[in-house]
């Protein structure tokens, strides 16, 4: 047999139709559901009367719109629009008969937490999800990625994706990490590398030391921004730390069923002398804790740089360079560590989990904030609850954070927590987009660790500083 | 879905590189069950102020273009978020073809679905497109798909490659959700073997 990569392996395993010219049909083994992207696909279904073919393989949560502030059960306390949406997912997962999380749930949370945490997600499946940071469960060694509306409805009616495959990229991140260096830097350092754009095409495999050595949490993060790189999917081997992870979560398999799994997630590698068509390599002591200065996740730098000039930049980006820097109000040889920050956002599908969690608490014990204010939104309603069992929830209350509900919260700032005009924040989400977190709102991208030093000093800070 | 054959209509460039679909369609936006009606607000924030009104130098406010058909952007077109909004407001707009170096993954497969044809072209052939929108209503650019060919008021024409099934579909305007079910048999059998295979799936 020919060698074949950890995407080739998933892939070949899912192929239920190939046509002549290669279009394949996929098949998909858990396709999640969240309440923006959803009501268009359903009311499809309606129209046309078709069933959802899969029910037990579908799991619907509302994240994207709903409030993270207490009593948001009652759909009065929400915006009108949102609670439409709510209530049309509501209906829908009755109607159709899929597993549903509603806001009243402690298991409620980000789609991407909720999938991982209820062992939805498993090694070797295919998942999506009408959203682009599906990617996320790569982490396990699952091929999953994001979908539009139209392919929802796909997946819905027949189960299966209309496909052609990817190419192979691997991201191999040599070596030890420094103190102070988290997941998140290895993400955005390798999309700082490649561009947004370098991924197009491809399925990333994470891998190397750095990588093996982060915990499920870590790697969460690393393929959660895949889709940053323009990437179809991330996706990262398996091994012991993701079959300790997965057992004994409400929907993993139990018992022989488990070591029958074992059995096969235990092939699921690349094998050596798989063909690549793309291969980057970085030093994990090269990569230090970096920020987003710019508008596209591309823009990172360490946090020990100044801002660049446009004129720094090649072809189009010059422009795009100077638009950034205008609509961040920057300047150009600034030191990016004197960069004022009016709010802390700690949350997202990126870094919302526990571990996020523990590391900005770590930098927060004993401290106060000095930014207007600081935010700490859980992934999940169970998160939310460890935490507080922790007494992590303590230590951000005292610090000055605000202690919120589960959902998406101010990373996408569909709800009610946004960013007002020109307010600056020091965000553990993963788009720095013009307007993203809010009308004209300035978002600098970092890990957990690094917005709570921002925090506690009220500017961009090198959190090794704190340490 | 309408069917894409051959058009010939008004090009606004866009040489932004990056355009993402926050910037196409802000979120605020994305609180509707429908499919419909999102062409008021297609690059909302950059084509309006806080009050409403039109930013007189964003391009698709200029009388020229304020009936384009055809956008000519920068590269990466389309990237972040799966929204299918996007390509939902272009099209309620009046854009049925975008031309670029590169397309985001996720926006260039919603945009077959909708009827509206991504075209990817070198950065010399862009660039002689984006002048050629530039110089604005009388200029004109005619897409056809069949022929896999784009050519300018001018006579130039280039030759662009699209995948024969997605070409397909646009063409005959298919609903491919159809077009699966009748592979209902593949699945099934599928589905018997993994049932086997991987029972705790």
């Amino acid at each position: 047999m020919s060698p074949k990569t950890l995407y080739d392996k998933i892939w070949d395993a899912h192929v239920a139709h190939e046509a002549d010219d290669g279009t394949c049909l996929l098949y998909i083994d858990r396709h999640l559901v969240h309440e923006v992207t959803s009501p268009q696909a359903f009311e499809g279904l309606r129209m046309t009367g078709r069933k959802v073919r899969k029910p037990e393989l579908t799991i619907a949560v509302p994240d994207h719109n709903v409030p993270t502030t207490p009593g948001r059960e009652d759909p009065k306390n929400m915006t009108e629009d949102s609670a439409i949406q709510v209530a049309a997912l509501d209906k829908n997962a009755k109607d159709f008969g899929i597993h549903y999380y509603p806001v009243s749930d402690i298991r409620q949370g980000i789609v991407h937490i909720v999938g991982p945490e209820q062992g939805w997600t498993l090694p070797g499946m295919t998942v999506v999800c009408g959203d682009s940071h599906t990617a996320t469960h790569g982490a396990f060694g699952a091929l999953a990625h994001g979908i539009g509306t139209s392919e929802v409805e796909h997946v819905l009616a027949t189960q299966t994706l209309i496909q052609k495959k990817s190419k192979n990229m691997k991201v191999e991140i040599t070596g030890k990490l420094r103190p102070g260096v988290t997941a998140k830097d290895i993400t955005l350092s390798v999309i700082g590398k490649t561009g947004t754009a370098g991924g197009t095409g491809y399925v990333i495999e994470y891998c190397g030391e750095a990588i093996r050595d982060l915990s499920m949490e870590g790697r969460m993060t690393v393929c959660n921004m895949a889709i940053e790189g323009g990437a179809r999917a991330g996706l990262i081997a398996p091994d012991e730390k993701t079959f300790d992870y997965v057992k004994g979560r409400p929907h993993a398999p139990k018992g022989a069923q488990f070591e029958a799994a074992l059995a096969w997630w235990k092939t699921l590698y690349s094998d050596d002398d798989a063909h690549w068509d793309k291969v980057i390599t970085i030093k994990g002591e090269d990569i230090a804790p970096v920020v987003t200065w710019g508008t596209s996740p591309e823009d990172v730098l360490p946090i020990t740089a100044t801002v660049p000039a446009a004129a720094d930049f090649e072809g189009g980006k010059v422009g795009a360079a100077q638009r950034s820097l205008d609509y961040m109000g920057l300047t150009p040889g600034m030191p990016l560590s004197d960069i004022e920050i009016d709010t802390v956002f700690i949350g997202s599908c990126t870094n919302g989990r526990i571990e996020d969690l523990r590391a900005a608490a770590e930098v927060l014990k004993g401290k106060k904030v000095k930014v207007k204010r600081a935010m700490v939104v859980p992934g999940s309603g169970l998160v939310r609850a460890q935490a507080e069992e922790e007494g992590l929830a303590d230590i951000f209350k005292e610090a000055g954070f605000e202690w919120r509900l589960a959902g998406c919260s101010m990373c996408l700032a569909m709800n009610p927590d946004q960013l007002s005009e020109g307010e600056r924040c020091a965000s553990t989400s993963n788009r720095n987009f013009e307007g993203r977190q809010g009308y004209k709102g300035r978002t600098h991208l970092m890990s957990p660790a690094m917005a709570a030093a921002a925090a506690v000093t009220g500017k961009l800070t090198d959190v090794r500083e704190m340490m | 879905m309408d069917k894409f054959e051959t058009l010939t209509g008004v090009a606004a460039p866009m040489p932004l590189v990056n355009i993402d679909t926050d910037m196409i369609i802000p979120k605020q936006f994305l609180k509707t069950i429908k499919r419909s009606g999102l062409g008021v607000n297609l690059f909302d924030e950059m084509r309006f102020d806080r009050q409403g009104n039109e930013i007189a130098d964003f391009v698709l406010n200029k009388p020229a273009y304020r009936n384009a058909e055809i956008l000519v952007a920068g590269e990466n077109f389309g990237c972040g978020s799966s929204r299918e909004h996007a390509p939902w407001a272009l099209l309620d707009f009046g854009i049925r073809c975008v031309i670029s170096t590169s397309f985001a993954d996720i926006f260039y497969n919603n945009c077959f679905k909708n009827g509206i044809l991504p075209v990817v072209l070198d950065q010399a052939q862009v660039d002689v497109l984006m002048k050629e929108a530039e110089k604005g209503e009388n200029a004109r650019i005619t897409v056809d798909l069949e022929a896999q060919e784009i050519s300018t008021s001018e006579g130039e024409v280039f030759s662009f490659q699209v995948d024969a099934f997605k070409k397909k579909c646009l063409l005959e305007g298919l609903d491919d959700i159809g077009l699966t079910m009748e592979k209902g048999a593949s699945i099934d059998a599928f589905e018997a073997t993994a049932a086997q295979a991987r029972p705790w799936v």
